[in-house]
């Protein structure tokens, strides 16, 4: 992946509105958080291969760590800590945040056909 | 001697952390050894460092690698097609007579998988108490030895001394092989080697402390 470039990132999310699509979104500090650490929570959450419809879509950040939020009819897509991107197959956005160890710490990624595995 | 072993974890890694050295004991001594394997680890975090896999692009890393790392050992590979992280929320019935079907076909005489509830991550608890049941399933005559790897911080307050305590130190060259052969999960170890070639003699002295040696359980029926 690369560091997010904010206009082209924000393209690719545009390409997206008024089209029924399959979401993945992530957040995870790992199975293993509460075992090297008896202080650390293990907290995860992820959904796949949601099918979403949104109407408006923006990215938003500080050059580094970004936000994505996605405005659906009955509420809200929401992503934070987002720092890099790819295009990956014909036309999935892949969106990610990961750590100084290059661990994935938060994921967002749109697509028009279901998400592989 | 044991006649076939089949080792049983979720993730690819799990077999080259976990008993890589034992494995290469029992392929020295000519034993055939079966992996299978859960799950792509599909939601592993470990991206390579620098990142060069994504949430995406990661399944077909890892079966990559799980083969390599399955050549390195010499070892028979089956990958179950599980998901990575949704194993506990199988129905265990079903999981457990999907191995027992495997088991019946290779018969083995020595399994070996993680101790439920002793194995941390939820995937490693769930396939290891399936493991466990398909063994309890099978007919005891036909029912293989089991030995369970508990790898909780308490285990050894909780359980007692493990019954197999393996020092594969002779083993641990192959072992750091079948690691590395992970590339994308290794890469983070591999880089505090590189990173300062000083410390590398001291690493790798504390990566032998830690993976020197492997110990299991008997599953008592």
């Amino acid at each position: 992946m690369n560091p997010i470039e904010i206009e082209s990132v924000q393209q690719q999310l545009e390409s997206f509105i008024d089209k029924d699509v399959y979401v993945h979104l992530e957040t995870t500090n790992g199975a293993y958080a509460s075992h090297f650490d008896d202080k650390a929570y293990n907290v995860g959450a992820y959904i796949r291969n949601a099918k979403v419809r949104f109407s408006q879509a923006k990215i938003v950040g500080n050059g580094k760590s970004y936000r994505a939020g996605l405005k659906m009819e009955f509420g809200w897509i929401y992503a934070e800590g987002l720092s890099d991107w790819t295009i990956h197959g014909d036309n999935q956005l892949l969106l990610a945040g990961h750590d100084r160890e290059g661990r994935l710490m938060v994921s967002l990624e749109i697509s028009e056909v279901p998400f592989r595995y | 001697m044991e006649k076939h072993v089949v080792v049983i974890y979720p993730h690819p890694d799990d077999e080259s952390f976990g008993a890589a050295g034992t494995i290469s004991e029992f392929r020295e001594k000519g034993v055939p050894v079966t992996y299978l394997c859960g799950t792509l680890g599909e939601m592993g975090r470990n991206m390579g460092s620098p990142t060069f896999a994504n949430r995406e692009t990661l399944p077909e890393i890892r079966k990559e690698e799980l083969i390599k790392a399955s050549e390195a050992l010499d070892i028979e590979l089956q990958m179950l097609g599980y998901r990575d992280k949704t194993l506990e929320f199988e129905d265990l019935t079903k999981v457990a007579n999907h191995l027992k079907g495997i088991l019946e076909d290779i018969k083995p005489s020595l399994v070996i998988t993680h101790y439920p509830d002793h194995a941390v991550h939820p995937d490693h608890n769930a396939l290891g108490a399936a493991a466990v049941e398909a063994v309890r399933m099978m007919d005891e005559s036909n029912r293989p030895i089991v030995w369970a790897q508990a790898i909780t911080n308490n285990y050894y307050e909780d359980l007692g001394k493990p019954d197999v305590i393996n020092d594969i130190r002779p083993y641990f060259n192959k072992k750091m092989e079948a690691i590395l052969a992970h590339k994308s999960q290794a890469d983070g170890m591999l880089g505090k080697f590189k990173e300062n070639s000083e410390i590398a003699a001291d690493m790798e002295e504390a990566a032998k402390e830690r993976l020197g040696t492997e110990q299991f359980y008997i599953w008592k029926y």
